[in-house]
């Protein structure tokens, strides 16, 4: 019996009081911006998709009321189409290489008119792929997130039987712990899962592979596996205080909001450290959860900070406050914080990245008021865990794969987070459905 | 400012804009605001015995979101008494001296013809307007559209009304013929003083996919309808410049078929109109929609130098043509203003699947695709397809050859045989 995740899910949750900033259209919507969409030949929005969807194609099935054939469209190039269809910065993917961008008129809403599409599919109940034929080849993968969800579903279609091991009770990777609650939630995201399950893809949650199942163990009872393991843990930055409560890396705080109701009350100051999205992402929840005082403190200036312009602007929008140049180099407080003592920050030579290095001031320092404080300065890397496979080649900590997705130890295969750094849902989606291409073609080999 | 005023065959009018014959002249209430709204003239929905009408009774056509680009309809004349129809006829041009107000007429029998004709004249109408052309219901009866296919009956019909009536009278032609000329002489040869054109074409709009009816839906069955709306004016226009041009030709005509603004208008009457008709555009929005064409009009006209509309009429159609009259050494090819492309490359599919595979593209670097000049055939559609105007021109190119029409071209091979 599959096991139904959605039940699992505390109905309680912070994350429902966050406002869906771009909310499903409604079918007059959908059909008024379908039909602006041009129908571009060779169009530049698939050419950026990096699970290539049709994008005019499911656009123009909207507009000729095929809304099942649109839905296929769009889940025959990603499977996590509906995830993707929220999660995507489609500011700087598709809808930024829409061609009306060059005529300033609004570029189409491809993202929403995705969701409408994906979204009908899975209210209707409509499951397009099942189990192909029983090849008796199993493939186990590491981490139920997006990379493994898309190779599993492709195996299940090619008739592998892919088995998931998930170390967390709830399937889906960051899209169920991580991604911002007004772009995803929890619950959309198990959807999104047992839409694959069906196919044929078994997930088994709770296991962590490295400790409650050995990898010797997968290797001698699977035929192939593909790790989708994504990063670590949040880095913290080693100052002292850290240990103090109030003190959480970034993904902790997400992760507790989505799930969980978090006390958002109980934080009148709230800093968050870290110049990128995930950064972005915190602070607007921690706004929209009620938060007065909120400021996110980055070490380099605005021009150089990785987080996307589009977030950055709504977060000013919303009243986020910025201290850009600034480190913290202690967190104050009794048991539990009360202030983070920054250091200013000057900009000196570029370093490896081309971005010119931040340097501290001497005497610069400053204190913020915080009774939380989240740390979004990166995840930590898998490499203890990835050291227990032999043969593995890690490059700074990431997985090197071949153009197919195989590792150096030719039985396992990687995508996603693990593979790439930290990219985007829908990278994660690509990788792992290509993947599944180069196992099927290993498997094929070994018979 | 320009003058708008329109004299059709002595019918005078503030504007040549006229509310054609149709559900918006359905009574006079509707008649007088369309009046006070800045409509030049009304023909009023036609008279003739009272009928029965059905429900549902009309059908759109919608296209990419555009509501309505085709309308039909299966109404038939007026389902009221026509002792009311003449009493707010009369009133009417009470209220509205200077205001055209034409009488619709279709009935079947000489004497019918001549009581409708004195009815109508009694009511104070300007002119009247003989319903030829109806192409759904009246036309099983014997009238409508089953006259004006019939040359010899629509004289002989357009001399019983000339006969009858002592204000001017005009004949609606239907489209429902393979060439509108011998209709067209048919009625000046009964003495017509002029013709309007085009009524509805014959259609069916669409067809239910759930219950497999064709549209409109009449209780579980449909009949075929009156064809109008934007879609029709290229047909319209053919039908008006054919008349506007033939040599034997020469009474007034009202132009009618999909004239929704300004624009369409200043269309007609370059192709041979003297004024036009509109109703579809009236039924989508409203009466206000005249406000925009006056002002449109009058503003194209100070542009272009008119000071009347009969300065414009027929200006387009003296230069419309047999095929065999035109130059086969005209050329024109695609040109492709690099700086305003959107790199859509609509016009690179829509050469290479639907015309003469002439437009390219580069394998790198640039989404803009060129053109293939030597080998472009000019047939227009890339600067059709192109979203960005002026971003396709289509650029004259001098052949260093004069003027050659087909029958030069045929003397020129025989001569080289």
């Amino acid at each position: 019996m599959t096991q139904n995740y959605l039940e699992n899910l505390a109905t309680e949750r912070s994350e429902t009081a966050i406002t869906d900033y771009k909310p499903r259209f409604t079918d007059l919507q959908a059909v008024a911006e379908a039909n602006r969409c041009l129908y571009c030949h060779d169009a530049p929005c698939i050419q950026v998709c990096p699970t290539e969807i049709n994008i005019p194609e499911f656009i123009h099935r909207i507009a000729s009321g095929n809304l099942k054939g649109s839905a296929r469209t769009i889940l025959d190039s990603n499977i996590l189409g509906l995830s993707c269809a929220s999660v995507c910065p489609v500011e700087v993917l598709c809808v930024g290489s829409c061609v009306y961008n060059h005529m300033q008129i609004k570029p189409i809403e491809i993202g929403r008119l995705q969701r409408y599409a994906t979204e009908y599919a899975y209210e209707k109940g409509i499951q397009f792929y099942k189990k192909g034929p029983d090849t008796g080849k199993k493939v186990a993968l590491i981490g139920a997130g997006p990379a493994s969800l898309a190779c599993a579903a492709q195996l299940a279609i090619m008739g592998h039987n892919p088995v998931i091991f998930e170390r967390h009770t709830l399937p889906g990777g960051l899209n169920t712990t991580g991604v911002a609650p007004y772009k995803l939630r929890a619950d959309t995201s198990l959807r999104e899962v047992a839409y694959i399950q069906e196919i044929g893809v078994e997930i088994r949650t709770g296991v962590a592979v490295g400790s409650d199942v050995s990898f010797a163990d997968l290797e001698a009872q699977y035929d192939a596996i593909f790790i989708g393991a994504g990063l670590g843990p949040d880095s913290f930055l080693d100052v002292p205080g850290e240990d103090k409560e109030g003190v959480f890396g970034a993904l902790e705080v997400i992760e507790a909001l989505k799930l969980t109701q978090f006390p958002a009350e109980k934080y009148p100051n709230a800093v968050v450290v870290g110049g990128g999205n995930t950064a972005l992402d915190v602070v607007r929840e921690l706004r929209k959860l009620g938060v007065p005082n909120v400021t996110m403190v980055y070490r380099r200036g605005e021009a150089q900070m990785s987080g996307y312009a589009h977030e950055m602007a709504a977060a000013r929008q919303e009243g986020v406050q910025f201290q850009f140049l600034a480190l913290p180099v202690e967190y104050v407080g009794e048991a539990h914080v009360s202030a983070v003592r920054c250091v200013k920050m000057a900009l000196g030579e570029p370093d490896a990245s081309g971005r010119r290095s931040p340097e501290p001031v001497a005497g610069s320092e400053f204190e913020l008021p915080a009774n939380l404080v989240a740390l979004a300065t990166g995840q930590g890397k898998l490499t203890e865990l990835f050291g227990k496979i032999s043969q593995l080649e890690l490059n700074r900590g990431r997985v090197v794969v071949n153009a197919v997705g195989q590792t150096s130890n030719p039985k396992y295969f990687a995508g996603g987070d693990c593979v790439n750094g930290g990219k985007e849902v829908v990278n994660a989606a690509a990788e792992g459905k290509h993947a599944a291409f180069g196992i099927d073609a290993y498997l094929k080999e070994g018979n | 400012m320009a003058d708008l005023t329109s004299n059709l065959a002595g019918i005078k009018s503030p504007n040549p804009f006229w509310l054609a014959s149709a559900p918006p002249t359905n009574s006079g209430d509707q008649i007088m605001r369309a009046f006070e709204a800045g409509w030049g003239g009304a023909v009023w929905k036609t008279l003739g015995d009272p009928i029965v009408n059905v429900s549902s009774r009309y059908g759109g056509m919608d296209y990419n979101g555009t509501k309505m680009a085709g309308f039909n309809n299966i109404e038939l004349i007026t389902d009221r008494p026509l002792e009311v129809n003449f009493k707010e006829m009369a009133e009417v041009k009470k209220r509205f001296p200077n205001h055209a107000v034409i009488s619709s007429l279709m009935v079947e029998t000489k004497a019918e013809w001549k009581e409708i004709i004195k009815r109508s004249v009694d009511a104070g109408c300007d002119g009247l307007e003989l319903n030829f052309g109806c192409p759904h219901g009246m036309c099983e009866r014997g009238m409508g559209s089953a006259v004006g296919q019939e040359p010899k009956v629509l004289e002989e019909i357009t001399s019983w009304a000339v006969e009858y009536s002592s204000v001017p009278v005009i004949v609606k032609l239907t489209p429902n013929v393979s060439e509108i000329v011998p209709p067209g002489l048919a009625a000046m040869r009964g003495k017509a003083h002029a013709v309007s054109l085009i009524n509805t074409i014959k259609s069916v709009i669409g067809v239910d996919l759930d219950r497999m009816v064709p549209l409109p839906y009449v209780g579980g069955k449909s009949s075929n309808g009156g064809y109008c709306g934007p879609a029709v004016k290229p047909i319209a226009l053919r039908m008006v410049g054919d008349l506007a041009r033939h040599p034997q030709f020469n009474i007034p005509i009202s132009g009618i078929g999909g004239v929704s603004n300004w624009r369409d208008a200043a269309e007609f009457i370059l192709m041979g109109a003297t004024n036009v008709q509109v109703c579809t555009a009236v039924m989508h929005y409203g009466f206000r929609i005249v406000e925009d064409m006056i002002e449109g009009l009058s503003n194209y006209m100070d542009e272009k130098g008119f000071k009347t509309i009969d300065e414009m009429v027929g200006l387009a159609s003296r230069n419309f043509t047999e095929w065999g009259e035109l130059d086969l050494n005209f050329k024109v090819v695609a040109d492709i203003d690099a700086s305003k492309c959107i790199e859509c490359q609509l016009c690179y599919i829509a050469c290479w699947d639907g015309a003469h595979q002439c437009i390219h593209l580069h394998e790198h670097d640039t989404r803009v695709p060129y053109v293939d000049q030597e080998h472009c055939v000019g047939c227009n559609l890339c600067s059709l397809v192109c979203p960005v105007p002026g971003c396709i021109s289509m650029k004259e190119i001098d052949q260093g050859k004069g003027f050659m029409n087909w029958k030069q071209y045929q003397e020129q091979l025989a001569a080289q045989a």
